[in-house]
């Protein structure tokens, strides 16, 4: 490929961690082995968007997927690792740079009632931004948010509205509007169909699919829904405790997992059929990324663990072209 | 034929508001044998949470069931008592809500809760209601039941809670059990795992289920037949493999194109356009027909749930895979 992936992660980690306390301090110093507690969420991502690409990034609770979007969508600072955009190393950008950068990678949230201002009209909360960044001036700037309204379906007339006098769809909408009026090219969407109604899902994912189309954007988009990402992404990373353990082509993930976390996913997941079926599911739970497990972290739940599972983590490897799996199964010849 | 273990008829509860009468359930018939599970299918408001909590009194003011019979075994649970419902509520028929952690109190161990939930109906020992809530907490799959016992609610990973608020509810082997949304909070694995403990119980006790959800792919595995509920009304209701293989109200039929992983990759999704109706200000007739691509002029008469049989019918004039009758409009 010629041009530079818009947007690529290396090695992107992200630690939270809590101060000790004067106790836990003072108890340290007597000899108590305390450690500073700390949570790995995202260790060491690799991953690339390619321009106009729509990359789907699945995971159940916990797994560190919304961790990831907020540190691509620049809101939370990486503690390791290199964010590039178009290239170059966000870090190493000049300020202003840095700043048009980050003007370019706006987020899309899951409720979008605790994301929009109750106290502003819909006006300010789509006008503000662009006025502030200068995209537009401000004497313009209600012709402007009218525009950007109608282009996600929404009748300009409810300018003047505030958020709760609107229904759950066209809130989610605003929440759209909002981050399109800054002129990204690039929308990580966080859940952002999860909390709608069936119908009304169907109606947003259209709307992001055609704006798509007519403003030629990149999307992260982050769900647990399988069915949803099958459907918009052209690729899928599975995430599992902080790590991506596979990541395909849409299509050829779905239809033949390798890894075995996202073969369990994939089965696991409800489909509208007409036969009933039997629920055979993987045992346990995803372990608390306090105390990850050694090796692979997937090894305790894994119908497949092998003995070097639980000793050594598996590499993320590219085991066809397009595929990348972190699994030893891979390694080994014969089943 | 014999009596179903639950008959709901035309039941109807009302919620007199300031901003006028909100008709959340307006006319529901059910009916449910036993061992039978029903999957109770809408979008938010669409009533079908209150038709759970209707059938067991549950209701707050100011919603008041206002019309119908809930007959559970022959027994009428409206004009029942509110002494004679505590004495059912629990024993013979369980709930289960969205959020464990409104079944679970907080400050108390697992433990006493189970036991007084057991002693609350039978009059046994500590120490025999103790081992009654050990093997109910084995059953839903719970390793080391004697420690979780002492545990408190917030030792529990969310799944956990699930099970245990299912386990609770199975505490009196009671003859129906209601779930409104359980698995709606958990993860697609955990999801599976309660399915699966839930699809085995209900074999296993012959205990009928009613399990509300707004999840057409969940219905679909678990339940024996479905009724799709729409502002307040039943729309359609059959058999799995009719609901979802065949559905005649265009409603249904919506719900199951805007299913993505029915529909074709990349390939915009056919909606229903418009939302669902506020039901303060629901349109006269059928409360579709505004966001309906069938509708005709018959359409401003509310039709009745009507079709095949008693338990494969539809509440539409013009359904879906017959001709339309009379001008489009």
């Amino acid at each position: 490929m010629t041009a530079p992936p818009i947007v690529e992660l290396n090695g992107l980690t992200k630690r939270f961690s809590r101060k000790l306390d004067v106790v836990e301090r003072f108890a340290r110093r007597l000899g108590a082995a305390i450690d500073d507690r700390a949570v790995q969420a995202v260790s060491g991502v690799d991953l690339s968007i390619a321009e106009g690409e729509v990359v789907g990034l699945v995971g159940e609770s916990g797994c560190g997927k919304s961790t990831l979007g907020r540190m691509v969508a620049g809101i939370l600072p990486p503690s390791a690792g290199v964010l590039r955009w178009r290239g170059t190393d966000m870090r190493k950008l000049s300020p202003a740079d840095r700043h048009r950068a980050n003007l370019k990678i706006q987020m899309v949230f899951q409720d979008p009632m605790a994301s929009l201002n109750p106290r502003l009209r819909v006006a300010d909360i789509v006008g503000e931004a662009p006025v502030v960044h200068g995209l537009v001036p401000r004497r313009q700037a209600e012709e402007y948010v009218a525009a950007t309204l109608r282009q996600v379906g929404l009748d300009p007339a409810y300018l003047r509205r505030y958020p709760h006098q609107f229904s759950g769809g066209q809130r989610q909408r605003i929440g759209i509007a909002r981050a399109l009026a800054v002129k990204p090219d690039v929308l990580v969407c966080d859940e952002s169909v999860a909390a709608l109604d069936v119908s009304i899902q169907a109606q947003i994912i259209n709307l992001f699919m055609r704006l798509r189309e007519e403003l030629s954007l990149t999307y992260l988009f982050i769900s647990h829904d399988l069915g949803v990402v099958e459907h918009i992404s052209d690729r899928t990373a599975i995430m599992y405790l902080g790590r991506i353990v596979e990541l395909a082509p849409t299509p050829e993930l779905f239809d033949k997992p390798n890894h075995p976390y996202a073969k369990a996913l994939l089965d696991e997941a409800p489909r509208v059929s007409v036969e009933k079926r039997r629920f055979a599911p993987i045992r346990g739970e995803i372990p608390s990324p306090l105390d990850p497990p050694a090796g692979c972290a997937f090894h305790p739940r894994c119908p497949h663990a092998m003995p070097r599972c639980s000793a050594e983590r598996p590499a993320l490897r590219e085991i066809a072209p397009r595929r990348w799996s972190a699994c030893h199964l891979n390694e080994t010849t014969g089943p | 034929m014999t009596e179903p273990l639950l008959r709901v008829d035309g039941l109807r509860t009302h919620f007199l508001t300031r901003a006028g009468t909100v008709k959340a359930v307006d006319g529901v018939s059910l009916h449910l044998a036993r061992g039978e599970i029903l999957g109770l299918v809408g979008e938010s408001g669409s009533g079908k949470s209150v038709t759970g909590q209707s059938i067991l009194g549950l209701v707050d003011p100011p919603g008041r069931v206002v019309g119908g019979r809930v007959l559970f075994k022959g027994e009428d649970l409206v004009t029942a008592g509110e002494k004679r419902l505590r004495a059912i509520r629990g024993r013979r028929i369980a709930m289960i809500f969205q959020d464990p952690m409104m079944t679970l109190n907080p400050v108390l161990s697992i433990g006493t809760q189970m036991v007084e939930a057991v002693q609350a109906h039978e009059k046994v020992s500590r120490a025999e209601a103790w081992e009654r809530s050990r093997r109910a907490l084995a059953r839903v799959g719970i390793a080391s039941p004697d420690e979780r016992l002492a545990a408190y609610p917030h030792q529990f990973s969310g799944g956990m809670r699930q099970r245990v608020a299912i386990a609770i509810a199975l505490l009196h082997s009671p003859d129906l059990i209601i779930a409104d949304e359980p698995t709606t909070a958990l993860d697609v694995t955990i999801q599976a795992q309660i399915l699966f403990e839930v699809q085995t119980l209900c074999r296993e006790t012959g205990t009928a289920l009613i399990w509300v959800t707004h999840d057409l792919a969940v219905v679909s595995a678990l339940a024996d037949r479905v009724a799709v509920m729409y502002a307040g009304r039943v729309v359609e209701t059959g058999t799995v493999a009719e609901i979802i293989g065949s559905p005649r109200h265009p409603y249904t039929r919506g719900l199951l194109e805007s299913v993505p992983s029915r529909n074709r990759r990349g390939v915009p999704l056919r909606s229903i356009p418009g939302m669902t109706p506020s039901i303060l200000d629901l349109p006269e007739g059928c409360a579709f027909r505004p966001r309906c691509d069938r509708t005709t002029g018959a359409c401003a008469v509310m039709p009745e749930l009507a079709g095949e049989r008693g338990d494969r019918a539809w509440r539409c004039w013009n359904p879906v895979g017959a001709e339309v009758r009379g001008d489009a409009a």
